[in-house]
């Protein structure tokens, strides 16, 4: 790491700090410290609080089964918006990714601005847009659809663009040759290059779409977060403990079709 | 004009036709006084380069390395702008036309490069339908399943030309070097082209492969007449392979000879 500071200077093993780098570090110390107090990390509530999760943990045993068909329903709601956004958003996707493409944008501002929507669509967190759209179609799972498909469009449309991006250049170069037009390229060279990674993508926003669609019910924005936050605020822990065993094995069901679907995907690739 | 000519030549499948020349008096190719540099008043690549290709006639172009030759074809089809001269197919201008029109002058041009550069993931069949994407039938050559059956039986026509119509359904990744570039040359040839530029074609193939695709080019230049440029660092190739051999350096044309009669001696001037 020092050698050629070593091997001008001699060995100097235990050199000085410099001052400004001792004053930044200090200064990174402070504030973490700082920061500690801020998040109201507290080892003495968190004792106080062991007991607690121990009730809230022995209540949860055996897991109630009385609304087990409502919240079977909710989970398949929840599943519902998750597979219809990402799919949707992923279809609005597509043409986005082309405008985003470096090597495809008709012109730099265009590949700019559909950069910056995306970006911004992709930075606001899920749970801000939930709010929004609870606000502006009420509440139920359209509004959680809604979300789900701005979440899928800022995650895929930007790693679309990207392999896209990826793409050899040559077998566009060879149809723009003989006279084709920059859809004729999209379409025969470069969806086809980029369609095994495009697809694992889409697979990646699907698990990202169920896991935060379980959540988006906290806000009103349908599917079983609702269920589990009336369970929660009901006292009934056991129902609880059936809603989270029952989103365990629905991300848990995803995940396992998402990676083998993967796997298929490579084998053919 | 064009089309009767491109009748006569292409229609006569196999058959030893008149020379395409006497058909049409206008050269297929007319380039005039063209130039171009890289860098704003810098050393230009070439410069007033002017010389014609009467049709049916098999140019080779040869000089060293960095010599301009990739450039000189590119600047003909536009992919790389000229700055100054005038090109010309077949007597139509090609140096005014605008998007549209640049793309159907394109189309009547075959390009094959070094590197056959096929879409991978796609079958041969659907590489060679691509030839037609410029000519009219627009998405529907994009993918052989849903293109019409006259395009596809073309294309099978094409195949057969170079010798693969039995690896129609293959995957273009699956070809060997030389198979790859014969499907190239066959998705040129769907392009119904009247003239063929081919810029080093050999140039990544072991010697029977090459041997196997300059075979190709002449008999295609010979039975059908179609008009060939082509970019060989082979000397033999071009002398055996073409009419006449354009020699570029030094930014412009050093040589412009018949092949006949010629010895690979004679050309190792150009490199010195
Ligand atoms: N896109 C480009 N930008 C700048 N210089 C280029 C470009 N393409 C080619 N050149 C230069 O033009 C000269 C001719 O190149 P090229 O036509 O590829 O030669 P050849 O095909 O005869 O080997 C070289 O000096 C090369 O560096
Ligand atoms: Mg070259």
């Amino acid at each position: 790491m020092t050698d050629t500071a070593t091997s001008r200077s001699g060995p100097k093993r235990f050199a000085a700090p410099e001052p400004l780098k001792a004053a930044l570090f200090a200064g990174g110390l402070g504030f973490f410290l700082w920061s500690l107090a801020g998040a109201g990390v507290s080892i003495s509530e968190l004792i106080s609080g062991l007991p607690n999760m121990g009730v809230i943990a022995s209540e949860m045993v055996p897991p109630a089964t009385d609304r087990f068909l409502p919240m079977l329903w909710s989970v398949l709601t929840t599943f519902q918006m998750a597979l219809v956004g990402t799919v949707i958003g992923v279809v609005i996707s597509v043409p986005l990714a082309v405008l985003a493409a470096r090597n495809l944008a008709p012109h730099p501002l265009i590949h700019a601005a559909v950069r910056g929507i995306v970006s911004f669509l992709r930075t606001v967190p899920d749970l801000a847009w939930a709010l929004f759209f609870v606000a502006s179609v009420g509440l139920g799972p359209f509004a959680g659809t809604l979300t789900i498909i701005v979440d899928t469009v800022g995650f895929c449309a930007r790693f679309f663009a990207e392999n896209m991006e990826e793409a050899d250049p040559g077998p566009g170069e060879a149809i723009a040759t003989l006279g084709g037009r920059r859809i004729d390229i999209v379409v025969c060279c470069i969806f086809p290059a980029a369609l095994p990674a495009m697809i694992n993508t889409s697979l990646f926003a699907l698990e990202k779409a169920v896991r935060s669609s379980v959540v988006l019910g906290l806000v009103g924005a349908g599917g079983i977060g609702a269920e589990l936050a009336v369970s929660m605020e009901m006292f009934r822990y056991d129902q609880a403990a059936t809603i989270v065993l029952m989103i365990f094995v629905l991300v848990l069901g995803v995940e396992r079709f998402s990676s083998w679907s993967r796997g298929r995907l490579i084998g053919r690739a | 004009m064009t089309a009767v000519a491109r009748l006569a030549t292409f229609e006569g499948n196999g058959q030893d036709g008149p020379p395409a020349s006497s058909l049409s008096p206008t050269p297929a190719l007319q380039v005039r006084r063209l130039s171009k540099s890289f860098t704003a008043g810098g050393q230009p690549v070439f410069h007033d380069v002017t010389f014609d290709v009467p049709q049916g006639q098999s140019v080779a172009l040869i000089g060293a390395n960095g010599a301009g030759k990739s450039t000189l074809l590119r600047c003909c089809l536009r992919l790389v702008e000229p700055d100054s001269g005038d090109i010309a197919f077949h007597g139509t201008d090609f140096v005014a036309a605008r998007r549209q029109a640049l793309r159907r002058m394109r189309a009547r041009v075959g390009f094959v490069f070094q590197k056959h550069n096929l879409v991978p993931r796609l079958s041969v069949l659907t590489n060679v339908m691509h030839g037609a994407l410029a000519r009219g039938v627009g998405p529907r050559s994009w993918f052989q399943a849903i293109a019409p059956g006259a395009e596809r039986e073309k294309a099978m026509a094409c195949l057969e030309q170079v010798g693969l119509a039995d690896l129609a359904d293959r995957r273009a990744d699956r070809l060997s070097g030389g198979q790859s570039q014969r499907v190239a040359i066959a998705r040129s040839l769907m392009q119904d082209p009247e003239l063929m530029f081919a810029d080093e074609p050999v140039a990544s193939l072991d010697p029977a492969a090459g041997e196997g695709i300059m075979e190709l080019f002449a008999r295609l230049n010979h039975d059908r007449g179609l008009t060939l440029v082509f970019v060989s660092h082979q000397l033999d190739h071009a002398l055996r392979y073409a009419d006449r051999v354009l020699g570029l350096r030094e930014g412009g044309l050093a040589l412009d000879a018949a092949s006949a009669g010629r010895t690979p001696g004679c050309l190792r001037g150009l490199y010195d």
